[in-house]
């Protein structure tokens, strides 16, 4: 019998890759993250995450149901946003701040412009920094990290974080390299330890789900120019890598696939910004910290990015 | 009556110069962070709008063209002036909050713009109908825009408390970001409206 041949056309070859099977990967790259933050902040952590990632998937399933548009909910992208928010938050923010920085990051930066791959800036940060404006008490109560005690009491003992404690100069108080490579500190749930957070940069990047030079070149770029303007201090500028949001947002933030470039030229003026950024508002801003909005920032230069990065046409002569 | 009708349904809802004209975004995202101060910042631009409307309708065939918009400033300057000095003698705390805002009405493109869409080109009577309505449409939308804003980002109305105790004032909304986020889901609330309508 003569075979059948098969008319369809291009693409012929495919990847494996889905959305769902590549937020699957991101969602376990997360893990590592939220088992440290409930070592360190106990259940609680455990009790925000599920609450952000169910008012996450839940406004956008409301969304999507009441403008009668597909429901995308499959796709595990409201998951991986409402883990992150809740990374961003400090380990006893109240519930109420988790469902409105669900509602900014679900509808107001992303289904108001369309959804998945429509929107211009990372959901999770536009929240964050939503949330840092509108309730600053709440957000930067830092609570001091209680090891191993899983039912610790609501109202924990709070601190200073180790990069406010460098903004105010009491550098005789930060904890060890130690302590802050493992995430004995206070900060935000996902954000302290950066052994956690580097175990699911490096899967995610084993895994083909990211490249290597958005998270090399934006932490990379603060090493340097924060050992260029802080006098040379090797220690110091190495011992900041781990605090803060460098790790997560380095990782899982400012790799976001909607929100950065497209080519891996333009990924790398992107992060090399997002960096420069940081460092700058970390040593001469106002804030202790500014990961988040050195990403946001860069997010809506992405554009401008990818209009002037672009990749050349096979054969095409410049 | 028929004219004065059509004016105000045209200033309020058809043409209405925040939501639909996008006119005067200065004073409609600036000094909405309360109830008060947006009535108050809607009723005096409504004053001087009414007021410079009819005296450029009055002289509007002795301006020469070519002179116009100094002209028209000219006269709307004098109407904002008037209306300053009102508010600082009969309402200081008003005056106070509003501060820069109030001589800022002066190069209001709203006012501007109905000078020379409409006052420079009707009948004294029907330009002050358009100018009341115009300016109440004005006053309308800063005050919806400022009754969100004072709801949600100090928990009252008009200074007077509304929100339950418990409820976390989102201080944000009371900061430039709330306002572009109030004026912005409102347009977009409106436009859905208006596409459904069609």
């Amino acid at each position: 019998m003569e075979k059948m041949l098969m008319v369809s056309s291009s693409p012929h070859v495919k990847a494996e890759h889905t959305t769902r099977k590549i937020m699957l990967d991101v969602v376990i790259a997360l893990m590592p993250a939220l088992i440290a933050g409930i070592y360190f902040f106990g259940v609680y952590v455990l009790f925000l995450t599920v609450v952000s990632v169910g008012c996450c998937v839940g406004f956008e399933w409301i969304w999507e149901k009441v403008f009668k548009r597909t429901i995308t909910i499959g796709d595990l992208s409201a998951v991986v946003t409402g883990v992150l928010l809740a990374y961003n938050v400090p380990a006893r923010a109240p519930v109420y701040i988790i469902v409105i920085g669900a509602f900014v990051s679900i509808i107001l930066a992303k289904q108001v412009f369309g959804g998945i791959g429509q929107n211009f800036i990372n959901p999770a940060l536009a929240a964050r920094a939503f949330l840092l404006a509108g309730y600053s008490t709440d957000m930067r109560s830092f609570p001091v990290p209680e090891q191993g005690r899983l039912l610790s009491s609501v109202d924990a003992v709070t601190g200073a974080t180790p990069l406010e404690l460098m903004k105010n100069g009491a550098l005789d108080q930060l904890p060890s390299l130690t302590d802050a490579f493992l995430g004995n500190i206070g900060g935000c749930i996902g954000e302290v330890s950066a052994l956690a957070l580097l175990i699911g940069g490096i899967y995610l990047i084993i895994r083909k789900v990211i490249t290597w030079h958005i998270p090399v070149c934006y932490i990379g770029s603060i090493f340097v120019l924060t050992t260029l303007l802080n006098g040379f201090d090797f220690y110091q500028s190495f011992y900041s890598l781990f605090l803060g949001g460098v790790m997560l947002g380095g990782f899982f933030m400012a790799t976001d696939y909607t929100t950065t470039p497209m080519t891996i030229k333009g990924q790398i003026i992107f992060a090399l910004g997002a960096g420069m950024i940081t460092t700058l508002i970390r040593l001469f801003g106002g804030y202790p910290e500014g990961v988040s909005y050195s990403i946001l920032i860069m997010n809506l230069v992405v554009p401008l990015i990818d209009k002037y990065v672009k990749v050349r046409r096979f054969g095409e002569v410049v | 009556m028929g004219a004065l009708k059509e004016r105000l349904q045209a200033g309020i809802i058809k043409d209405n110069p925040t939501f639909v004209q996008v006119l005067g975004m200065c004073p409609t995202l600036a000094v909405t962070t309360s109830v008060i101060n947006a009535m108050g910042m809607g009723l005096s631009t409504t004053a001087v709008l009414i007021c410079s409307n009819l005296v450029i309708s009055l002289i509007r065939n002795f301006i020469p063209s070519k002179i116009r918009i100094p002209a028209y400033i000219v006269v709307i300057a004098s109407f904002v002036t008037v209306v300053e000095f009102l508010l600082k003698a009969y309402a200081p705390s008003l005056y106070s909050s509003l501060g820069l805002f109030i001589p800022l009405i002066v190069v209001n493109c709203i006012i501007l713009g109905r000078a020379e869409a409409y006052a420079s080109k009707n009948k004294p009577l029907a330009a002050v109908f358009d100018g009341l309505g115009m300016g109440l449409g004005f006053t309308c939308s800063l005050t919806v825009i400022g009754c969100i804003r004072e709801l949600l980002g100090v928990g009252s109305l008009c200074g007077i408390t509304v929100m339950p105790s418990f409820y976390p004032p989102a201080t944000v909304m009371i900061l430039a970001p709330g306002a572009f986020f109030t004026l912005g889901i409102l347009m977009a609330i409106l436009n859905t409206i208006k596409a459904k309508r069609r």
